[in-house]
């Protein structure tokens, strides 16, 4: 084992703390150290006068330079709305189908619309406005009240079956089972039917019973050849595009118990520039009639 | 210097530091934390902030036991992205009767402070069951078990009154009627009038759409009416605030 060399003693001097014979050295803080100490403290005072801090009798000190973030924000957002006011008019102003046509307006708004989009609708049809089940894709050529940018703007702007809006688009399918105006039996007939429609794998037998149940129920709404009318938002069923699913389960369930889809109206959350700019941009999406 | 001599005292006995570390904290905690008490311009006076519902509440303590806040905020700062994204900047008004408040800081979902009223009790059900049904990108866990866990409102006059203990305005009646109101809520076909005189503004819906009152009823409840208690078009901004 060698031995390894002990420090020579130095020269700074100790605390005179000892315990078991191991003192303490007094080495000072560093200057640079020590001064950055002070200068903090010294900045923590002028803060407190620059910035609200100091609680006196009613109130607290609001600061030399204190503001006001709650008037900041306001002026901040009334400072973007100006810049976009004189365009946000012309949106307005201008014939819906008529927007497509000034490149300026088109590019302002299907860029506001995609905002808004990401903002209020995604959540409901997804990001990329595929949709989900029970919520309509809205980039396929499948529209259930119709997808002209009229059209589109008047869902967005009084939704479907709320009750918030009087102007709604409104239709309810019966609840063929759940009330009883079908026996089971009859159920499962027109399920095989609308799947011989949909152009998927069915019971032949079944669906030409099924045939005869869907002329006297469900043609008024589906229309004789089941392509749906979007006057009453009844969707296509030949298609085998599916807002609920078009397996034997779901199809069941949907003529049991029927589908209430609800959208709010927007009119009253969101200002005319942004539901026509939302508008646009869900028309511009490919689906676009 | 003299000053740190007497430093030296307090380093080496120990009571000492306690004493006076303990009266440093207690001199911080009076200059901080009491003027929040008695300064006019804590909390604004705005019109339409009630306490919360029996069914509500309820869902409120779901919201906290499922730890909903170690992702999901409950405030909107005054700043332009967030308000365009979440609506009106949160009042100190909206969350006096939280106890404890939800404002938070870590934001891996979206706030929630202005979420209810913007979407439907159905979409609700939908997200808390499966999230990534409709918000394919979501990274939220499943709470669908939520909606099979019946509960009854066998301890909520004393939730009602450990609130009103500490400054909650609930009234003997509400704290009485605490059981009918709770049920009221969540059966539209009840008589749900006087729930609604007591607790203005109150949603009452079958929130999970299902038969009894389950956890998932008193969530969507309470998810329902967070930041919609404020008339704003009657709110102005007080400069001094």
């Amino acid at each position: 084992m060698s031995k390894k060399p002990t420090t020579t003693k130095t020269q700074v001097e100790t605390t005179g703390h000892s315990w078991d014979g191991i003192e303490e050295y007094n080495n000072p803080l560093p200057r640079w150290w020590l001064w950055t100490f002070y200068l903090t403290i010294i900045w923590g005072l002028i803060y407190t006068i620059l910035y609200p801090a100091w609680p006196l009798v009613h109130s607290a000190t609001q600061g030399l330079w204190g503001g006001n973030p709650r008037i900041a924000v306001e002026a901040e957002i009334q400072r973007f709305d100006d810049a976009n006011a004189a365009i946000e008019a012309k949106l307005v102003d201008t014939d819906l189908t008529a927007i497509a046509a000034d490149g300026e307006l088109l590019d302002f708004a299907t860029n506001a619309g995609g905002a808004v989009f990401k903002t209020w609708c995604a959540q409901c049809h997804g990001a990329g406005a595929a949709g989900a089940k029970g919520y309509p894709n809205l980039v396929d050529n499948d529209w259930l009240w119709g997808g002209s940018i009229e059209d589109i703007h008047t869902t967005i702007q009084h939704g479907i079956r709320n009750a918030e809006d009087a102007d709604a688009r409104y239709s309810e399918m019966p609840k063929f089972g759940a009330d009883e105006l079908l026996e089971p039996a009859q159920i499962d007939q027109v399920v095989q039917y609308v799947r011989q429609i949909s152009g998927q794998e069915h019971d032949a037998g079944l669906a030409s019973e099924g045939a005869v149940v869907f002329a006297d129920n469900c043609s008024a709404c589906h229309m004789e050849d089941g392509t749906g009318d979007r006057a009453q938002g009844a969707p296509n069923l030949t298609d085998a595009i599916w807002l609920y699913g078009g397996d034997v389960a779901a199809l069941t369930e949907t003529v049991t118990n029927a589908r209430f889809g609800v959208m709010p109206a927007w009119s009253d959350r969101l200002s005319e520039a942004d539901i026509r700019a939302v508008a646009t941009w869900v028309h511009s999406r490919g689906g676009g009639e | 210097m003299a000053i740190l001599e007497k430093h030296k005292f307090l380093e080496t006995n120990a009571t000492a530091l306690l004493v006076g570390a303990f009266l440093v904290v207690t001199v911080g905690g009076i200059v901080e934390i009491a003027p929040l008490f008695y300064l006019e311009n804590t909390i604004e006076k705005v019109e339409g902030v009630r306490p919360y519902t029996p069914l509500e509440l309820t869902g409120r303590d779901i919201y906290i036991r499922e730890g909903c806040y170690v992702c999901h905020s409950q405030m909107i700062r005054p700043m332009r992205d967030e308000v365009e994204r979440y609506g009106h900047y949160s009042l100190a008004a909206e969350s006096m009767y939280d106890h404890p408040f939800q404002w938070g800081s870590k934001r891996t979902g979206p706030d929630l402070a202005r979420v209810g009223g913007r979407y439907s009790n159905e979409w609700h059900v939908d997200h808390l069951t499966d999230p990534q049904s409709v918000v394919p990108e979501s990274v939220m866990p499943k709470y669908g078990f939520l909606a099979n866990r019946m509960i009854e409102p066998t301890y909520i006059e004393d939730r009602l009154s450990t609130d009103a203990l500490v400054g909650v305005p609930y009234t003997s009646e509400m704290i009485e009627l605490a059981k009918a109101d709770f049920a009221a809520q969540a059966d539209p076909n009840s008589d749900y009038e006087g729930m609604q005189e007591r607790y203005p503004g109150a949603n009452v819906a079958n929130f999970d759409n299902r038969a009894g009152i389950s956890e998932m009823d008193a969530l969507i409840a309470y998810l329902q009416v967070l930041g919609t208690m404020v008339d704003f078009s009657t709110f102005e901004n007080d400069p001094n605030r």
